[in-house]
């Protein structure tokens, strides 16, 4: 009990270390640095509506990261979250503008599988690409994010430009509203949260059972551990290799299709960059992955979590008037203490596990941190097929 | 995989927790409107606010308004949902006139601004309020600047050859452009080079698309954007005019930026204030055109510009004005 | 198309793809390095980003771009120090940690830059230098040897990068370190000693890439790398942790960039396919390392953290 308390209390330590440069920086820019987190924390729980936006701020991180953990089991880096997402909304907001008329019934689960299918798409090509070519996924998972964004462009100012936009003479790139029918139902009046809270939420959990509790996850995981080992056993390392990174960008996709229909606005708009589409959910979610231990379901706090830090971001700049900037600093401070923790933690476990002579305790789990820190995952990068010239 | 007891999520609510405390000993803030009955507006902007473009442009005209105000500042929000967050909440707090200076907030908007019939909303570029009682569109007629700035290029290059660079193909950089290429063109420009760049904040993109034209015997160059500071960069490395547009450029390049198309917002702010006072809290659309003085041509007294492309210039604003010139919008 | 292949036409995109390529090239070798130590940094572009602004300032406040050069290869240095710290102390994944350190150079860059300067200001931009003999030769020497010394300096890390990995004990170090490092610890190498070394030098390149990229504009805005730094890192696995590798990759990805600017200018590329065209760069990448490029073997050691036990 002391140990999990005392161990507990390390990342907090760390974090509140990280809080406290940031109260160092608040200062210096001549602001409170209580009202600083005074206004963070009312930004991100500060009443119901609050919550609810902080929640539709993380669920295309919770979306993310469930993927990552998916293709981070199976050993491939997927950091092309942000061409899945944006593949997955471009495909569902075709299908709703070419099916405006179907009842919501079917429109929405209709929209949100097509931008699972998206994603499934968009990850399947670094995946091929890997599995087939040689392409390290993580040059090809960077370079489709380029080249996805690029593509957003062209269609929203081009074949899907809002008729309105052109005659008009404004040439916003954006699509024309998109049908009440496809917009994800507001489950609590007054606030923001909608469908695609819980749908992320179920998503997680079936991540979580895919990996471990169905055949397919198992011959995921075991090409992870060991391709060579996989192969031996008879599994197709190749194909799973590409299995794993798309159904890993199938969930950015279900994200991209919930940023779409979920938003307030009710259209798909670019400023021409990605992240002005995504919130750079494509990189947080990884955070939110890596955070929650590769588990899709630690995930799920985490990202929500994460996406507290973002909505009370906005406050902080908003009652404080310092730049936004600060917030994005505090955050990479933030990550830096807290990953930087486990190993300090481990070790104060470590010595009071020596002192504890009852040792009742079963081996504590060092939890997601550690796991990440110490365990045999952390080297996701190696490449299963190069590694073991031969195999495919 | 062991999947019980994890404590990451300890450590993440323990985290909150310490936020929790350090917030509560902190002041609550103060509610309502202003001091001295000043009215209370708020920006929330893509950019950042000094950006010497679109988002400056907005801070400097509040600033330019002749009532008193206290402002209050987003910026850097180019994510549509944080965009939202802070227009919700300056609604929340009482204040008077928030400004969403942003055509992709529309879509927010419309969420937002039936929830605060008392509060007005600016909202822009646009040109519609789709149909809201208190939400004022703006919508400046770039193209009306931008031909004017094309008939300064056609006169002040020898080559003939003119060379733009843009983000991407969408919103006022197409009507810029496409009013400086008809002026340039009218002019006796011989060819107009327009390089979209592909994005807003790629400055060395920019850059390297500025030195392309040089290839091209391109003699005076113009840009819309953020990211065209990169070009300006390359136009006064080789002494090359330059004409710029959204707000003054002068101080990137004080020898070479010919003239500036500048943004006067607080033309039509104004008059959106007026209306307001006297009980219209929104409804209708506003345009910044070189007529109404919401678009004005700085020119830069450090260019040496000769007399007859100044009086070229000063026609076509004329023309403009009077309607006798199309710039093709 | 005929304007294209005029020869002055060809050397002015050369010239301007070897200029795009720069940045890529010094972040890239230094990523190069830190990675055959068995390090991984997705960080190098929150390091470009805040050795940028240090070197703009540095040059905004004292006209040298010496010093500013300098300072760029300071913070690289610096926030080295806190990588290695992080991930050889601490054993944090690397993986992570490199995107906290993203995270932390973009934020901080853009509020310093917002705090100290707020409205762009120009400055001096690196003077190009003529290679003596060199730059005489016609159409070539324009293209190639007409640049400035932080170009020329990254091009000479190609070579000498080969030499420091395959020619040194250091070299030895680094990459049997990288390859296995509890053999190499059981041989008397420093593990930690090995990758602090190699993370510096890896961090002091990527901040002289920022250098190299905000002396080159002349100006800083904030986010002005715009994800240019986890391309480099890209770069990497394009180039099969080979400096030559690495170098033809970053000429790839500039050249076509260069390539495209050029026909947009000329018209070749209308502006109503220019948003396609964009794409270019990406996909010339990706083809054609799927088609030329051996499969390369990655330090067997990559990304995991050294514990003795």
């Amino acid at each position: 009990m002391l140990k999990k308390l005392v161990g507990a209390s390390v990342p907090l330590l760390a974090a509140v270390t990280a809080f406290f440069f940031g109260a160092i920086m608040l200062v210096a820019l001549g602001a409170n640095p209580f009202e600083g987190f005074q206004a963070m924390l009312e930004g991100a729980f500060g009443s119901g509506e609050r919550i609810a936006t902080t929640a539709v701020r993380a669920t295309p991180l919770i979306l993310v990261g469930a993927g990552i953990s998916i293709a981070f089991r199976a050993r491939v880096i997927n950091i092309g979250g942000e061409s899945q997402i944006i593949a997955g909304a471009l495909l569902s907001t075709v299908l709703a503008l070419n099916a405006p008329d179907l009842p919501a019934i079917l429109l929405v689960p209709l929209v949100l599988a097509t931008g699972a299918v998206g994603g499934f798409l968009a990850g399947a090509v670094p995946g091929l690409l890997k599995a087939h070519a040689h392409v390290n996924e993580i040059l090809s998972t960077i370079m489709l994010n380029l080249i996805m964004v690029q593509f957003m462009n062209y269609l929203l100012g081009g074949p899907l430009i809002d008729p309105l936009q052109t005659s008009a003479g404004t040439f916003i790139p954006q699509t024309e509203r998109l049908s009440d029918n496809a917009a994800l139902p507001t489950l609590v009046s007054g606030t923001r949260l909608h469908l695609g809270v819980p749908v992320a939420v179920l998503a997680a959990v079936a991540a979580f059972v895919l990996l471990w509790k169905t055949p397919l996850g198992f011959r995921l995981r075991a090409v992870g551990h060991n391709a060579d080992a996989a192969k031996a056993a008879g599994i197709n390392v190749k194909r799973h290799i590409t299995y794993a990174l798309a159904i890993s960008g199938s969930f950015g996709g279900l994200a991209g299709s919930i940023l779409v229909f979920g938003s307030e606005g009710q259209r798909m708009v670019t400023d021409g960059s990605a992240a002005g589409f995504t919130g750079s959910a494509g990189f947080n979610g990884i955070v939110a992955a890596l955070f929650g231990g590769l588990h899709p379901l630690w995930t799920i706090p985490s990202a929500f979590l994460f996406g507290a830090l973002l909505t009370g971001a906005v406050q902080l700049q908003r009652v404080l008037q310092v730049p936004a900037s600060l917030a994005v600093t505090i955050n990479g401070i933030v990550v830096l203490f807290v990953i930087s923790s486990a190993k300090l933690r481990g070790y104060i476990e470590g010595r009071i596990a020596d002192r504890v002579t009852e040792s009742e305790e079963p081996p504590d789990d060092p939890g997601p941190l550690a796991d990440v820190a110490i365990g045999s995952l952390d080297d996701p990068i190696q490449n299963p097929i190069d590694s073991s010239d031969g195999v495919v | 995989m062991n999947q019980s007891k994890r404590p990451a999520l300890k450590l993440l609510l323990a985290l909150l927790a310490f936020v929790m405390v350090a917030a509560a000993c902190g002041d609550s803030d103060t509610e309502g409107s202003g001091e001295d009955g000043a009215l209370r507006i708020a920006i929330v902007a893509p950019s950042a606010s000094d950006d010497l473009a679109f988002t400056q442009s907005m801070v400097d005209a509040v600033n330019a308004l002749d009532r008193p105000f206290e402002l209050e500042i987003t910026d850097g929000t180019f994510v549509v949902e944080d965009a939202a967050a802070a227009i919700r909440g300056y609604a929340e707090d009482g204040v008077d006139i928030v400004i969403a200076h942003g055509t992709q907030y529309g879509g927010s908007l419309a969420e937002i601004a039936p929830d605060f019939p008392e509060t007005t909303f600016v909202w822009g570029t646009s040109t519609d309020t789709q149909g809201l009682d208190n939400v004022f569109a703006y919508n400046p007629a770039a193209d009306e600047g931008g031909y004017v700035n094309g008939v300064l290029a056609a006169g002040i290059s020898e080559s003939g050859v003119i060379g733009v660079v843009g983000p991407i193909e969408a919103g006022d950089a197409v009507t810029y452009i496409g009013g400086f290429e008809a002026g340039a063109l009218a002019s006796g420009a011989s060819s107009v080079n327009i390089t979209y760049t592909g994005s807003f904040g790629d400055v060395t993109l920019a850059s390297e698309a500025a030195q392309a034209h040089l290839t091209n015997g391109v003699d005076v160059m113009t840009g819309t954007a953020q990211m065209v500071v990169g070009a300006v960069s390359v136009a006064t490395a080789n002494d090359i005019p330059w004409l710029a547009t959204q707000a003054d450029q002068t101080s990137l390049s004080p020898g070479l930026v010919v003239a500036s198309q500048v943004y006067r917002w607080e033309v039509v702010l104004e008059e959106m204030l007026d209306l307001r006072a006297d009980g219209t809290v929104g409804g209708q659309v506003f345009e910044l055109t070189l007529e109404n003085g919401g678009l004005v041509i700085e020119f830069n007294d450090g260019f040496d510009l000769p007399s007859e492309v100044r009086d070229a210039a000063d026609a076509a604003i004329e023309g403009i004005k009077d309607g006798s010139i199309d710039t093709g919008f | 198309m005929g304007d294209f292949f005029t020869a002055s036409v060809l050397v002015a995109t050369i010239a301007s793809g070897v200029r795009l390529a720069t940045p890529y090239l010094l972040a890239g070798l230094g990523e190069t390095i830190g990675q055959k130590s068995g390090v991984l940094n997705l960080g190098v572009d929150g390091v470009m980003q805040l050795s940028a602004f240090f070197a703009y300032y540095t040059v905004l406040k004292t006209g040298n771009l010496w010093y500013g050069s300098l300072a760029a290869i300071g913070v690289g240095l610096v926030m080295g120090l806190i990588y290695a710290v992080i991930t050889i102390e601490f054993e944090a994944t690397q993986g992570i940690s490199g995107i906290g350190i993203f995270i932390l150079g973009l934020g901080l860059s853009d509020l310093l830059f917002r705090e100290l300067v707020g409205t762009p200001k120009p400055i001096r931009r690196l003077p190009s230098v003529d290679i003596p003999l060199l730059s005489d030769i016609p159409k070539v020497g324009e293209a190639l040897f007409q640049h400035n010394l932080l170009t020329y300096t990254a091009f000479v890390f190609v070579p000498l990068s080969v030499l420091l990995l395959s020619r040194t004990t250091f070299g030895l170090n680094v990459r049997a370190v990288g390859e296995n490092p509890h053999a190499a610890d059981s041989l008397g190498v420093s593990v930690e000693r090995t990758r602090y070394a190699a993370i510096l030098i890896g961090n002091a390149m990527a901040g002289l890439a920022g250098a190299a990229l905000v002396l080159g504009l002349g100006i800083f805005q904030p986010n002005l790398t715009q994800g240019l730094g986890f391309i480099a890192v890209a770069l990497v696995y394009f180039g099969s942790w080979r400096p030559a590798g690495v170098m033809a990759g970053a000429l790839l990805y500039g050249m076509v960039n260069a390539t495209v600017l050029q026909w947009k200018a000329l018209n070749i590329i209308p502006v109503s396919g220019s948003v396609l065209a964009n794409m270019a760069p990406a996909v010339i990448t990706i083809v054609a390392l799927a088609f030329l490029a051996r499969r390369g073997s990655a330090p067997a050691a990559l990304s995991q953290p050294f514990s003795r036990h």
